[in-house]
């Protein structure tokens, strides 16, 4: 299968502290790749260095072929292709749910507004959100607005899509509803770079599963492997911080 | 009651003449205090050193200075020390100016920085570029915020405005006392009436203008 991202020999340091230590990584099309990983360890600086949210400072990194840099023209365009959903709510407060929806097709890719609110709408029925078109996000629940962020990302058609953590700031009994949404994106056949805690989702809709440590990959593999045969100490002590035995 | 010398000759158009007066200060210097004050209040989140230094300063002058001291200094001051004509209106409008931006500039600074960084960050991952960011996301969330607040900076001005009297503008208040002393043989009870009319004229004007207030804050609260 064809490449569609490639991140060669990435580092990333604020002031003295090294985030990102030479990170290399090829994803296929249509590949789902989970990153684990102990909190701090630079998997939001990673996915931030990949739509530029990040400025990157050595190493390369190529989206379809094309290099993608830090100049400001560029990197719009790289964004429209490359998705982000953020672990904070973060949909626009003064508009509806509709309008989070339908701002950037309109703005930055010129669309028609009935073409993209047809559009919106088939997404948010999709997501069993459709009743909720004409609300502001403040009367929504947290699960209720993850989905409208993912939703809103969808409709730019991004080639990746990135997920970082967006099911962390979430009550527990909202986790499944989002969840379902990015097993269902994956079924579908889309990229994606998934940050998580919920091992057993990534176990459930990875392709690949990488962890990360101190900005380095330390070991990644299939979920079987990963999961059920780790072969590094640190994954392996990594690992049993998820698991409770007596 | 006093009510009576309201009726006589023009004296009650003469008092909402009064009224426009102080409204007519207080709109032009809002309307220059809003405009400043955006300019001030954006500049004051770049964090420069000499900025800030300069707005603690002038701030604090704002907070410390009774408008009236103020008033005496520019009105005063221009006229006799620097031999500048200002009006006493154009005197009023600078002090209230002064003082507005000041109020203003921190509303904005706050309103500023009261936006999360995520919303910068969601819109730029979407692909809108740094003027669609601003025109689409932050520009409308500050001016909700802000508008509410700057509602409230008219209705307190407006009041304010019975200072301009003390350099000799005839504004309502002062019409109010020239209606007294025209009649303190024939009504002995004007006081009364004329101030009851001209506390009735403060509301009407001003509480529309707040509960306009209270109707956009409670519409845009997220
Ligand atoms: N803007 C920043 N300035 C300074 N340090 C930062 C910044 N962003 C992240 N860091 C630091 O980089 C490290 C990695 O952060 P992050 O990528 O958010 O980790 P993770 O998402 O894996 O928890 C942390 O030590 C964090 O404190
Ligand atoms: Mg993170």
């Amino acid at each position: 299968m064809e490449e569609i991202l490639r991140v060669n020999n990435l580092s990333k340091r604020f002031e003295d502290i090294e985030v990102l230590n030479n990170l290399s990584l090829s994803v296929k099309k249509g590949e789902v790749v989970v990153i684990v990983g102990p909190s701090g360890c630079g998997k939001s600086t990673f996915l931030r260095c990949l739509n530029g949210l990040e400025e990157i400072e050595e190493g390369e990194i190529f989206l379809d072929g094309e290099k993608v840099s830090s100049n400001k023209k560029n990197m719009s365009k790289t964004r429209e292709k490359i998705g982000m959903v953020f672990q904070s709510y973060d949909l626009f407060p003064h508009k509806t749910i509709l309008q989070n929806i339908t701002l950037a097709p309109i703005k930055v890719k010129k669309r028609k507004k009935a073409e993209v609110e047809e559009e919106a709408l088939k997404l948010l029925d999709r997501v069993g959100l459709l009743s909720k078109k004409d609300n502001y996000p403040r009367q929504l629940s947290g699960g209720q607005k993850q989905r409208v962020a993912i939703v809103r990302a969808l409709i730019m058609h991004p080639e990746v899509l990135l997920l970082d953590e967006i099911t962390a700031a979430l009550d527990p009994e909202m986790v499944r509803e989002v969840l379902d949404v990015v097993l269902s994106l994956a079924k579908e056949g889309r990229t994606m770079l998934i940050v998580t805690h919920e091992m057993a989702f990534a176990k459930a809709v990875a392709d690949r599963v990488i962890f990360l440590e101190n900005g380095k990959i330390v070991e990644e593999g299939s979920p079987k492997e990963f999961f059920e045969d780790p072969k590094t100490d640190r994954l392996k002590k990594f690992l049993e911080t998820f698991s409770y035995e007596k | 009651m006093g009510f009576e010398v309201l009726l006589k000759g023009n004296n009650m158009l003469r008092l909402l003449g009064g009224l426009g007066v102080a409204m007519y200060i207080s709109l032009i210097s809002v309307a220059i205090s809003i405009f400043l004050g955006i300019i001030l209040g954006a500049l004051m989140t770049l964090k420069n050193p000499v900025i800030n230094a300069f707005s603690r300063v002038y701030l604090e002058i704002v907070r410390i200075m009774p408008q009236m001291v103020l008033l005496f200094i520019v009105y005063f001051g221009a006229t006799k020390v620097l031999g500048i004509n200002l009006s006493a209106e154009i005197s009023s409008i600078i002090v209230f100016s002064f003082w507005g931006t000041a109020e203003m500039s921190d509303l904005v600074r706050g309103a500023l920085s009261g936006i999360d960084k995520i919303q910068y960050e969601s819109s730029m991952a979407l692909g809108m570029n740094t003027r669609q960011t601003y025109f689409h996301v932050i520009i409308p969330q500050i001016i909700r915020r802000l508008i509410p607040l700057s509602i409230n900076l008219i209705t307190r001005m407006i009041k304010t405005t019975s200072l301009v009297m003390m350099i000799g503008i005839v504004e309502v208040l002062k019409v109010g006392q020239q209606i007294i002393e025209a009649n303190r043989k024939s009504s002995p009870n004007a006081a009364f009436g004329v101030f009851a009319t001209i506390f009735l004229l403060y509301f009407l004007a001003c509480y529309p203008i707040s509960c306009l207030s209270k109707y956009l804050e409670k519409k845009w609260e997220n």
